[in-house]
């Protein structure tokens, strides 16, 4: 009887979105009187900073500070169809969106301007900090909040702007059964490495290792918080929480944080993340969901060092001391 | 039933309510007096989210009756900061990104100011102590535990 290490490594692909009927998200971008920019969504915010971003992507676009940007999200009896925040979708669909529906606000903007102005709007550039200048002689400029001001008071415009992003239905080839079930992949690695006690079957994760593949991180501090969490709650999934075997009957399952079981913080692993960013061709600025894939290779990684340390394969989650004991049981029996 | 006066100072300021005896101080708090900071994650103690400041102990508000409160001084998150100016441990939970949806930070902010009141110079061992009553879904603690032990450098760098 002792405790054993072990080291496991394991790789996936994640998909960005899902492939369902066509997968479809609008956005509809407006300016205020004063030149703060309204972006408005069916899409929700789950924490996960999805208004952040979306601020982001429309400051941008429109050349304004992100807090010139107000985001509402999340009426769908008012908003803009999206088909939801789920399946890692929502920076890369909503966000394709509003970048959509941004340009066609910033074009009418700029012509707005170019009338104050008096130039060609082709010849007019923004600063990003909520001017619009003559590109090449910037002494020439005026105030997005002017531009607003003239278009709601004096020009009678709307500086507003409509974006919509599909992506279409893929239907499954009838000789191979091949379809495209999404666009683009997000990637991880992830080595762990445990102490396994073969006496009480506890386990230990010592040190998790990852690395991400994302796109290109739209906010970095927020993609590195995303993936810090993640990790901790794919170690969770491996080691603690389950609804099984109380699903779907849950008549005597656990209700509540006695009975189902997470990690707290003095069961926390050596954490390391690294991201890599290889932009994705359909995502906006580059991005891709990194949202729910951080949160798996932990798994099929744990599982192999429990195999690693004590020779046992787990194929059924959680990995409890339970498991782990009638493995090595029958095992021994042989 | 028969309603019960309850007062108490609630971060520095008089309230006094009638409430229908068992009420919890969550629920007098969040749905009588408006200070909603204090969340109602189980009601049954298990999470950390309604923890509040009774009288210099951290309590967990859903377990707590408010008749139980008359004459204490009770602290929550939405007293901490002043004129606008953050507490550090807020700007620590701030600047650490130790804070996803939010739901359980303005627990854990109060189980780490009893603890940084008691220990002005934690060790990562007592913070991990000091938070392991709450619960947090989202940021794996990591974040959270060093957000408290950069507020306890910041507030000691202040004293000295």
């Amino acid at each position: 009887m002792a405790i054993r290490r072990g080291r496991g490594v394991a790789a996936i692909n994640y998909p960005t979105g899902m492939n369902l009927g066509g997968d479809p998200t609008q956005a509809l971008v407006h300016s205020t009187p004063t030149g703060n920019f309204m972006v408005t969504l069916s899409s929700v915010d789950l924490g996960q900073g999805m208004k952040q971003i979306m601020a982001q992507i429309c400051a941008e676009m429109i050349g304004v500070p992100t807090d010139r940007v107000i985001i509402d999200t999340a009426d769908t009896d008012t908003g803009p169809h999206c088909m939801g925040t789920f399946a890692s979708r929502g920076t890369h669909r909503a966000g394709n969106a509003v970048i959509q529906a941004a340009k066609e606000a910033r074009q009418v903007m700029l012509e707005v301007a170019a009338e104050e102005l008096e130039v060609n709007a082709s010849d007019l550039e923004t600063d990003g900090q909520g001017n619009i200048q003559v590109k090449g002689a910037p002494q020439k400029s005026i105030s997005i909040f002017d531009v607003a001001l003239s278009a709601h008071f004096k020009r009678g415009r709307s500086i507003s702007g409509r974006g919509m992003f599909l992506i279409p239905r893929s239907y499954p080839e009838k000789e191979t059964g091949a379809m495209k079930p999404s666009t683009c992949y997000a990637h991880a690695c992830t080595v762990a490495e445990v102490e396994v006690d073969d006496e009480t079957g506890e386990v230990t994760v010592l040190t998790v290792k990852n690395v991400f593949e994302i796109g290109r991180a739209l906010n970095p501090k927020m993609v590195e918080q995303q993936l810090v969490g993640g990790s901790w709650m794919g170690i969770s999934h491996a080691l603690y929480e389950t609804t099984e075997p109380y699903y779907p009957n849950r008549d005597h399952g656990g209700t509540d944080f006695n009975q189902y079981l997470m990690p707290g913080p003095g069961d926390l692993a050596e954490t390391e993340i690294i991201v890599l960013e290889r932009p994705s061709a359909d995502g906006p600025f580059g991005a891709k969901g990194p949202g729910e894939m951080c949160a798996n290779p932990q798994i099929p990684a744990v599982a192999n060092a429990v195999f690693d340390a004590v020779g046992v394969r787990i194929d059924t989650l959680p990995i409890t001391p339970e498991r782990i004991l009638r493995a090595l049981k029958a095992q021994a029996a042989g | 039933m028969a309603k019960v006066p309850v007062q108490f100072t609630l971060n520095g300021s008089e309230k006094a309510e009638f409430i229908e005896s068992g009420t919890t101080l969550l629920h007098a708090l969040r749905d009588k007096i408006g200070d909603t900071s204090p969340k109602g994650g189980c009601h049954q103690g298990t999470c950390g989210a309604c923890s509040v400041i009774i009288d210099g102990e951290l309590r967990l508000s859903c377990l707590t009756l408010a008749e139980t409160c008359s004459g204490a001084d009770i602290k929550t998150t939405a007293g901490l900061a002043e004129g606008g100016v953050l507490h550090p441990l807020q700007r620590a939970f701030l600047d650490a990104f130790a804070t996803q949806c939010g739901f359980c930070t303005p627990g854990m902010i109060m189980a780490a100011k009893v603890l940084l009141d008691r220990t002005p110079n934690p060790s990562r061992e007592d913070v991990v102590e000091a938070l392991s009553g709450n619960i947090c879904r989202c940021t794996g603690y990591e974040p959270i535990v060093q957000a408290v032990l950069t507020a306890a450098r910041a507030n000691s760098q202040n004293a000295a």
